[in-house]
């Protein structure tokens, strides 16, 4: 009955899914499920063989998005608002579980990814032809993490700051291009050391010697402007590859 | 209850946790069929699970449980067995199906294609509605933390990294952080990158099995869950202030001391084996070191290729098995130096500090 009114026409151009016509038009004339392919293995989209998790990653991925961009209306990345705005956000903003839902979907995030990963590699699926989509899946993998580790800065707490001060020490040491790395002091014009603490990579990280204002409006940029488009870039990328390297693996 | 604590911290050193986990791991490689059993698999994760349920009985256990930032690390624990059964059950089931003769199970649907619409479109719509629920009532129940505001003078101790991290900041018990922090994660990274191109295995693509690939998987799973979940878990429970290690039923004492006798090999060598002055230059003075670093990188990949790993070299030819075998030592070099420091107290196999050129 809806079926046939003209609005329901005018959005979907096809009827009720319920005949194979009709539902093979419903994947292809959407755009969102015509990520799928109309038809699909029936091994490939068993629960037990993919555990959804790439599925999952995603669905993760859209809940960061959403419970993200709530946040960033109450959320000023400077040093004098950012703590207090985490708190308001839990005392001020009604239904204030934006927060807890953006935090335990990160942490959970990074473990859909790994297992994902995880399944991939014991069902050989980066096996040709879909080496290159294995490849574009561990820069996905990096890009989460990094979703992560410069998301972590933001409640700008105790937690946050040396969390973040202890990762991107590592930075310090980095070969030649840290200033506590092996060969950076061999990078001198004379007497004057290129590599220094004040020019090295931690500094271009971290926009200071410390993890400080600049840090935080660092991260917060990359966080919510940079990463995510990138991720969604690479996504983009994984899921057509997907389709185009035939589907989910399956013996041949 | 005190003898399931003390027998717990009884055995809480790094040597013995890793070494105990990793002959799990290798019973569950050996004896994958006996492991896989529905029986004993679900056993391992009801003891497991005991062991937390028992275990929060402790004051020091349940703090640390009870971090809203460790659930994850718990979920992993528990996920990670899980997936491991279901992907390694379907496994050995494939295994016994091609011994037969059989093709693998997926093979016999994988002839058959299904509408996407609904077989796959109303599962995903599920999966999403029970993932929602249950992240809202997660978020419900559990606040996110928020501890004090950020003060760049009071360090917390122990200053522990994001939780996905740990494994390299463990890492920074046994490598200064350029080899830590910086070449071994970008090993990590290129050598994800690379197994497609090295694993030139035709089988095994796109079904599960252990039998068909048995060197890449057990070599991966060694690198992901002893090299990398273990020690995230070990990180989160067993690390404490200082980088201490403590039991699981210990209290975090900020003042634990463990004595650091930890030795440089240019020390054993000149001073305790030659009996000399250690000489001054640099170079000359970690002389031993630098050569068995580098016969380890380089002489060790001409023995593997003509003993045990013979038949990758000829299959893989000389430059895929270069990268295979660079690969293996570079993961290789974090148990070994495990071990040196576990029973040799061996700081530096090369140690130049002026430098800051410390392995
Ligand atoms: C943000 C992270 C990621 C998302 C959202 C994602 C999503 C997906 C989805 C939805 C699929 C379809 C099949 C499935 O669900 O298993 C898939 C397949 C695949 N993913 Fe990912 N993925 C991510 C990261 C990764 C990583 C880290 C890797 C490996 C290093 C990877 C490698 C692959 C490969 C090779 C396939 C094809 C599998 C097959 O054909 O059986 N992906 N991914």
């Amino acid at each position: 009955m809806i079926a046939e009114t003209q609005i329901w026409r005018s959005i979907f151009r096809h009827g009720y899914p319920s005949t194979p016509r009709n539902r093979a038009l419903a994947a292809l004339s959407n755009i969102f499920l015509h990520l799928h392919p109309v038809k699909a293995r029936k091994s490939g989209i068993r629960l037990s063989f993919t555990w959804c998790m790439g599925g999952i990653t995603f669905f993760l991925f859209l809940l960061e998005t959403i419970t993200g961009v709530l946040l960033m209306f109450y959320y000023r990345p400077t040093i004098e608002y950012a703590y207090n705005d985490i708190i308001a956000l839990r005392e001020h903003v009604p239904l204030g579980i934006m927060r807890e839902l953006h935090r335990w979907g990160a942490h959970m995030m990074v473990l859909a990814v790994w297992l994902h990963m995880l399944r991939v590699f014991l069902t050989g699926s980066y096996k040709p032809p879909r080496e290159f989509n294995w490849n574009i899946g561990v820069i996905l993998l990096l890009l989460t993490l990094l979703l992560s580790f410069t998301g972590y800065l933001l409640p700008w707490d105790q937690l946050a700051i040396w969390a973040i001060t202890v990762g991107s020490n590592m930075a310090r040491a980095h070969p030649l291009i840290g200033h506590e790395g092996p060969g950076a002091s061999l990078l001198a014009v004379g007497d004057v050391a290129l590599v220094t603490p004040a020019s090295d990579i931690r500094f271009g990280l971290l926009a200071g010697r410390f993890v400080g204002a600049a840090a935080l409006l660092r991260f917060y940029v990359l966080h919510c402007v940079a990463l995510p488009l990138a991720a969604g870039l690479f996504m983009a990328v994984h899921f057509w590859r997907v389709r185009k390297d035939g589907g989910i693996s399956g013996p041949m | 209850m005190e003898t399931f604590e003390a027998f717990f911290n009884s055995l809480a050193s790094p040597e013995l946790v890793i070494g105990i986990c990793t002959a799990i791991f290798a019973l569950y490689m050996l004896r994958m069929r006996q492991m896989m059993q529905p029986k004993v698999a679900f056993g391992i994760m009801g003891l497991t699970a005991l062991f937390f349920v028992v275990g929060a009985q402790n004051h020091d256990f349940a703090t640390i449980l009870k971090k809203g930032d460790n659930m994850p690390i718990v979920i992993m624990t528990f996920s990670v067995l899980f997936f491991l059964w279901l992907a390694f059950r379907q496994a050995t089931l494939n295994d016994m199906r091609l011994e037969r003769g059989l093709p693998p199970n997926e093979a016999t649907e994988s002839g058959k294609k299904v509408l996407v619409w609904p077989d796959l479109v109303f599962p995903e719509f599920i999966m999403t509605v029970l993932l929602s629920a249950a992240f809202i009532a997660w978020a419900v129940m559990v606040e996110a933390p928020l501890e004090e505001p950020a003060s760049g003078s009071r360090a917390p101790n122990p200053a522990k990294a994001p939780w996905y991290f740990l494994g390299l900041q463990e890492m920074l018990v046994y490598f200064d952080p350029w080899l830590a922090g910086v070449v071994l994660p970008g090993m990590i990274v290129v050598g994800l990158m690379a197994i497609p191109y090295i694993d030139t295995n035709p089988k095994g693509n796109g079904y599960y099995t252990f039998k068909e690939r048995p060197f890449a998987i057990g070599m991966f799973m060694f690198g992901f869950l002893i090299m990398w979940v273990l020690l995230v878990i070990m990180g989160t429970f067993l690390r404490g202030p200082n980088w201490n290690f403590f039991g699981p039923f210990e209290y975090w004492d900020p003042h634990k001391v463990e004595a650091l006798v930890n030795v440089n090999l240019s020390e054993y060598f000149w001073v305790s084996m030659l009996d000399t002055r250690m000489p001054d230059n640099p170079l000359v003075r970690e002389l031993p070191g630098i050569l068995l670093v580098l016969g380890y990188f380089i002489v060790t990949p001409a023995i593997l290729a003509v003993t045990v790993l013979k038949k990758f070299f000829h299959e893989l030819g000389f430059a895929r098995f270069s990268v295979l075998v660079m690969l293996l030592l570079m993961m290789g070099s974090l148990p070994i130096k495990m071990l040196l420091r576990w029973f040799f107290n061996l700081k530096y196999l090369v140690g130049i500090p002026e430098w800051f050129f410390n392995i």
